[in-house]
């Protein structure tokens, strides 16, 4: 008699942390499972991941730079400022997507067999990493193609990349559990995803906007990501710094309030999905 | 073993479950919009302050499970057994924790694994290879545990040539047996298992008893659920019954099974609460007929809407649960069904072929494409006929009563 369990009702979890520990190696198989069926019984299979954002991003270069002509920074050919935004924001907006559905379409696990439940939100993030991978190749080549040499700032894109993960969790964590009570909210992301598009600077420079709305901008907490990413792959302009912290702070905050949100809603799920 | 394995202690769970209300024959324009504002104003209310939503007019709170108390040993294997809603499901989630109860608390004190149903988490565009693994991880085995294990499980399933091959393209009995095999193999000091052997061929069935008599011997303890009380009674050494929420009984498990069976029995004339949809409203057994030796059921329905072909249908079973025999409108073809949105259908066979006992009856109606209305062992009847010779039983000889002839020349 190893182990004693006590359940009870509103039984405060103090072992959740630890329990998640405990299942990693679900959180690994479930991760490799998204991953290995994610491009099966397509014809082109992983070069799916290539082709969307390449030709999203060819699309925004004509109609940013070249009809709207907005201006890039500094020397950088308008493709590259486009796709260091787009890098970023694909990766929060998948992941967004991505997580929303998890629990609902993994729903015969949640209601089956016990597991923390936040591993099943969290595991699609893998996917999504794999293919902001897949399209970071894309960025290479491209800079390649422009001959372009990023300065030594290029070396902290991890420490972006983390901000841009963590800017996903949050968000991710509490409309996903938010999707399994309610939902409206299956129908309300995909229309957040594509205005948010629009409203984060992923066609444009944040420099276009007028230095008086900067702030009030990056409460976006993907602002902060995306001038992030710039500035390690163009570093022409410098990142705006009230605002990026601000951005940093938005982050923490949604981090803290989705897992808040997410653990109060999890016991629940069975009943509800 | 100073302490039970499990203890469970003035359990009770309770859901929210909403109703539509009456609308009686014909509906006003203005009733549905006044319903439908009110209905859209609650759930704009709930959303706001972070309740559940919940469909239909009239919120009710419902207790699946009402102040139970339960002490398991190691090494006891237990039969629960119920009618459907009694509770059975709803314990068996609270202890491997899908869910949460809503008072009491039970102690566990081991690692439990749960076999609710087969299958759970298989993802048909894997290979069966890669589905052992997703599946082991599921349960809760680690990855050295199934390496360790993996041919035996392959040799259980039977599915060595398959394993390759993605389980979509498997026979429905193969994903069975290599979803039962994974389970199978969890070795948890506390095993919970919800109906998982009313599937595959009875070969396959026989090999899953065997191997959970195994786990039994084992020193483990076994929650078993089941409506099939003759596969209770072959594994379990303790029952329990539950009643809508209730421990009706808990000792030895033939007492268990004559328990549920009296619990069942007592009526063979029940009216039946509506439904929606078509819906059987009474049901008897003639008792005057039963006395000649001849069963005479009577079934009443009602349907909101006319049915083109009323279609019903009975299955006779012994108290242990095993089938005797079933009928339905179909197999009678001298039946000719009437149109309508109620009716009384009478079925009747004479000079029962059966030896005398205990018999329950489950009743099915519908119309020739679905069954609307479904109730399992629902009303019984006790019958006299000839009794058989003393030392003989009908578990030993069967249920049916041939007649037969004897010369000696």
């Amino acid at each position: 008699m190893q182990e004693k369990l006590v359940l009870e009702p509103g039984r405060a979890n103090k072992n959740y942390w630890k329990d998640i520990w405990h299942y990693r190696e679900l959180f690994q198989v479930l991760a490799w499972r998204d991953v290995s069926v994610r491009y099966k019984q397509t014809v082109i299979g992983v070069a799916w991941a290539l082709i969307r954002p390449f030709l999203t991003m060819i699309v925004f270069t004509v109609i940013f730079g070249k009809v709207a002509k907005l201006p890039s920074e500094g020397e950088a050919p308008y493709a590259l400022l486009v796709f260091a935004g787009m890098l970023p924001w694909t990766f929060f907006s998948t992941a967004l997507s991505e997580a929303s559905n998890s629990l609902v379409s993994n729903a015969n696990l949640i209601s089956k067999v016990y597991f923390p439940r936040i591993i099943v939100p969290t595991s699609t993030m893998v996917v999504v990493l794999l293919d902001f991978v897949i399209s970071f190749i894309i960025l290479l080549f491209m800079m390649l193609w422009y001959q372009w040499v990023p300065g030594l700032q290029f070396l902290l894109l991890p420490l972006f990349l983390l901000l841009a993960v963590l800017a996903s969790i949050g968000p991710a964590l509490w409309i996903t559990s938010l999707n399994v009570k309610y939902r409206d909210f299956r129908y309300i992301i995909p229309f957040v995803v594509q205005f948010g598009l629009y409203v984060s600077p992923v066609g444009f420079s944040s420099n276009v906007i007028p230095d008086n709305w900067r702030l009030l901008y990056s409460l976006n907490p993907v602002v902060g990501v995306i001038d992030g990413f710039r500035w390690c792959i163009i570093g022409e302009s410098n990142i705006y710094i009230p605002g990026f912290i601000l951005s940093v702070v938005v982050t923490l905050f949604f981090l803290w309030f989705g897992i808040n949100q997410f653990r109060k809603m999890e016991k629940t799920f069975a009943d509800l999905i | 073993m100073s302490e039970p394995i499990i203890e469970i202690k003035g359990l009770g769970k309770t859901y929210l479950i909403g109703h539509k209300s009456d609308t009686g024959s014909y509906t006003a324009l203005r009733d549905v919009v006044g319903r439908t504002v009110a209905g859209f104003g609650r759930k704009v209310m709930d959303m706001a302050a972070g309740r559940q939503i919940i469909q239909g007019d009239e919120v009710e709170l419902f207790s699946a499970l009402k102040s139970l108390d339960i002490e398991v040993d190691q090494g006891e294997v237990v039969g629960i057994i119920g009618r459907n809603g009694a509770g059975k499901s709803t314990l068996l989630k609270i202890l491997s924790r899908i869910t949460e109860p809503s008072e009491g608390k039970v102690i566990l004190r081991g690692r439990v694994a749960s076999l609710l149903e087969v299958g759970t988490g298989f993802h048909p565009e894997l290979s069966g290879r890669e589905n052992i693994y997703l599946n082991g991880a599921i349960l809760g085995m680690t990855r050295n545990e199934i390496k360790l294990k993996f041919d035996e499980i392959v040799d259980f399933s039977g599915v060595e040539r398959f394993l390759d091959t993605p389980v979509k393209r498997y026979s429905s009995g193969m994903y069975v047996r290599l979803a039962f095999s994974v389970a199978a193999h969890l070795e948890p000091e506390i095993l919970v298992v919800d109906e998982v052997l009313a599937v595959g061929d009875v070969e396959f069935q026989k090999k899953c008893l065997s191997k959970m008599k195994d786990v039994a011997v084992g020193g483990r303890t076994v929650l078993f659920v089941s409506h099939n009380i003759a596969a209770v009674q072959s594994l379990c050494n303790r029952g329990i019954v539950l009643h809508s929420g209730n421990k009706v009984f808990d000792g030895a498990v033939e007492d268990a099974v004559y328990a549920y069976t009296n619990k069942i029995s007592k009526n063979n004339d029940r009216a039946l609460r509506g439904g929606d949809g078509p819906h059987i409203v009474h049901a008897s057994i003639c008792d005057d007929s039963l006395r000649h030796g001849d069963l005479v059921v009577r079934l009443e329905f009602e349907s909101p809407y006319a049915l083109e072909k009323p279609f019903a249908g009975l299955v006779v079973k012994d108290i242990l649960g095993n089938p005797v025999f079933g009928h339905n409108t179909m197999m009678d073809e001298t039946f000719v069904s009437k149109r309508g949105t109620s009716g009384i259908l009478n079925f009747s066979v004479t000079d029962i072929p059966l030896h005398a006992g205990e018999y329950v009856v489950s009743l099915y109606f519908g119309d020739r494409s679905q069954n609307y209305h479904i109730e399992e062992d629902y009303i019984n009847f006790l019958f006299v006929a000839p009794p058989i010779p003393m030392g003989i039983s009908t578990s030993q000889i069967g249920n049916m009563r041939v007649k037969g002839v004897w010369v000696q020349s």
